[in-house]
C-alpha cells in the first residue's frame, strides 16, 4: 500500500494531465513553442559537432578525389544551366501561348529554403520541424517539397524560429491527388502504414480505375493548400477495397523522407 | 545528497529526449526509434523517490510531446504509471541484479508505448498503426531492456563521482568496549 502522500501525488498528476491534455489549441502550441526552444542550444552544439566532423572528413580526402568531384560538379552545372536556359525559353513560349488563348497567366511558386532540424521521436506520427519560424514569414498550411521539388508535407503549426511539417504518410497529412493516366483518376493520398517511409496509399478511386505501374501521381490542386502539378510519386501496385466499392493504390514517394537535409517551402503559389 | 539525483535524471531525460529527435540513424536502421524515457523511470523508480519519479514523468512527457505531433501531455500519465508501479513494489525487486533491470525495462518499453497509444485513441487522435507497429514495440521493448542496466551503471558512477563518499565503517563496538576496572560492559 502507498503512503498518503502518494496518493496525493497521483491525484495531482492525473489533474496536471487533464489540465493539459485540455489546454486550447493555440496555448498548447505556444507551451510547446516554448518548451521546444529550450533545446535551441543543443541544436547548435550538434550543428557545430556535425560541421567539425564533416570538415575533418574533408581534410582526409584524398586531392586527387576532390578534383574528381569538382570536376564532376563543374559539367553538372553546365548541364544545369543549358536546362535553365531552355526551361526559360519554353517558360516564355507557354506565356505567349497562354496570352493568345486568353489563359490566365501561372504564377512560379514562390519559394524559400529551410534546414531539416528535428524528427519526430514517436513511432506513430511522422513529421519534422525546420528552423524556419513565424519571423521568417511561415503559417500554417504552407507546402513544403524537397530540394528535388517533389512534395513532402505540409506545415502544421508554428512557432517563432521554428515550424513543424507534417510528412506524406502522416494520418493527418491528407493530399488530393491526381494519376497521369488517360482517365485522370482522381484520389486522396493517405497512410500506408507505419514502417516503410517511402510508400503512401491513394485512395477513394474508381472500382474501374486503370491504374498501372510506374504512373506519375501529382497534386490536383484541389482543397486549396498545394499547388497544382506538383510530383508526389508513382504508381507501384493497385488492389480492389472490400466489396469491390472502389480501388486502392500504393504510390512509392519520389521524396525520400528519411534522408530529407533540406526542404523548399511554398511560401506563396 | 537525492537532489543531485533529482537533477541528473532530469538532465538526462531531456538529453534522452533530444537524442531521440536529432540522430535517427537507428530508425532508419530498425525501423523505429528507441525510446529512452521508461528505461529512466524503471531507474527512478527503483533508486529514487515519489518527487522524482513525479517530476521526470511530468518534464520527460512534456519535452517529448514538445518535439513531437503528439497532443501536449499525452505522455506524462503512460511514463508515471510506469515509474509508480516500478516504485511501489520495489521493495521486492533486487534491484542491483541485472536480469531484474532487464525485465523491469522490457516491461517499461513495452508499457509505456501501449498506454501512450491507448491514451491518443481514447482522446480522437489516429495515430499511424498496423502490423509494423508490433514490430517498433518489439524494438523499444528490446532496447529498453538494453538500456536500462547502462542506465544504473552510468548512474552510479556519476552519483559516486558527484557526492560525498560513504564513511568507512570502523569495527568499534561501544557494547564490547572494555573499562579498566570494572571489565567487559
Amino acid at each position: 500500500m502507498l503512503k498518503r502522500s502518494s496518493y496525493i501525488i497521483v491525484c495531482l498528476v492525473a489533474l496536471l494531465t487533464l489540465i493539459v491534455l485540455n489546454l486550447p489549441s493555440h496555448a498548447g502550441a505556444r507551451v510547446k513553442a516554448g518548451l521546444g526552444s529550450l533545446f535551441l542550444p543543443l541544436l547548435g552544439l550538434a550543428g557545430s559537432a556535425q560541421h567539425l566532423a564533416g570538415a575533418t572528413l574533408d581534410r582526409v580526402v584524398p586531392r586527387r578525389e576532390l578534383l574528381r568531384q569538382n570536376e564532376a560538379l563543374r559539367r553538372e552545372n553546365q548541364e544545369l544551366r543549358f536546362e535553365n536556359m531552355e526551361a526559360r525559353t519554353l517558360a516564355r513560349e507557354n506565356a505567349q501561348l497562354r496570352q493568345l488563348l486568353g489563359w490566365q497567366a501561372r504564377q512560379p511558386l514562390k519559394i524559400k529554403l529551410a534546414g531539416v532540424v528535428l524528427r519526430d521521436p514517436s513511432n506513430w506520427w511522422r513529421s519534422i520541424q525546420i528552423d524556419l519560424g513565424s519571423r521568417d514569414g511561415m503559417s500554417t498550411n504552407l507546402a513544403v517539397l524537397s530540394p528535388q521539388g517533389a512534395l513532402v508535407g505540409r506545415i502544421s503549426s508554428v512557432g517563432l524560429t521554428r515550424s513543424q511539417v507534417l510528412l506524406l504518410g502522416d494520418p493527418n497529412c491528407r493530399v488530393a491527388a491526381l494519376v497521369e493516366n488517360e482517365s485522370r483518376e482522381t484520389g486522396v493520398i493517405g497512410a500506408s502504414g507505419p514502417t516503410g517511409s517511402r510508400f503512401v496509399e491513394i485512395g477513394f478511386l474508381s472500382k474501374s480505375a486503370d491504374l498501372k505501374p510506374g504512373q506519375l501521381v501529382r497534386t490536383s490542386g484541389l482543397g486549396g493548400i498545394f499547388p497544382k502539378d506538383i510530383l508526389i510519386g508513382q504508381v507501384v501496385d493497385t488492389q480492389p477495397i472490400e466489396y469491390g466499392f472502389g480501388a486502392v493504390a500504393r504510390v512509392k514517394l519520389a521524396a525520400n523522407l528519411n534522408a530529407l537535409e533540406e526542404v523548399w517551402v511554398v511560401v506563396q503559389q | 545528497m537525492s537532489w543531485v539525483n533529482t537533477v541528473l535524471i532530469l538532465g538526462a531525460a531531456f538529453l534522452a529526449v533530444f537524442w531521440e529527435a536529432a540522430f535517427s540513424g537507428l530508425r532508419r536502421l530498425l525501423g523505429a526509434q528507441l525510446d529512452l524515457l521508461p528505461p529512466l523511470m524503471v531507474y527512478a523508480g527503483l533508486c529514487a523517490g515519489l518527487p522524482t519519479i513525479t517530476l521526470l514523468a511530468v518534464w520527460g512527457g512534456l519535452c517529448l510531446d514538445s518535439l513531437s505531433a503528439s497532443p501536449l501531455g499525452i505522455s506524462i500519465a503512460p511514463l508515471f504509471v510506469a515509474g509508480l508501479a516500478v516504485y511501489s513494489s520495489r521493495e521486492l525487486v533486487l534491484r542491483d541484479q541485472t536480469l531484474a533491470q532487464v525485465v523491469l525495462g522490457l516491461a517499461a518499453g513495452a508499457g509505456v508505448p501501449l498506454l501512450t497509444l491507448l491514451l491518443l485513441l481514447t482522446t480522437g487522435h489516429k495515430p499511424l498503426l498496423g502490423w509494423g507497429t508490433l514490430w517498433q514495440l518489439a524494438v523499444t521493448s528490446a532496447g529498453s531492456a538494453l538500456i536500462t542496466p547502462l542506465c544504473f551503471i552510468l548512474f552510479d558512477w556519476l552519483r559516486r563521482s558527484l557526492e560525498h563518499a560513504p564513511a568507512p565503517e570502523s569495527s568499534f563496538r561501544a557494547d564490547r568496549e572494555i573499562h579498566r576496572g570494572t571489565g567487559v560492559t
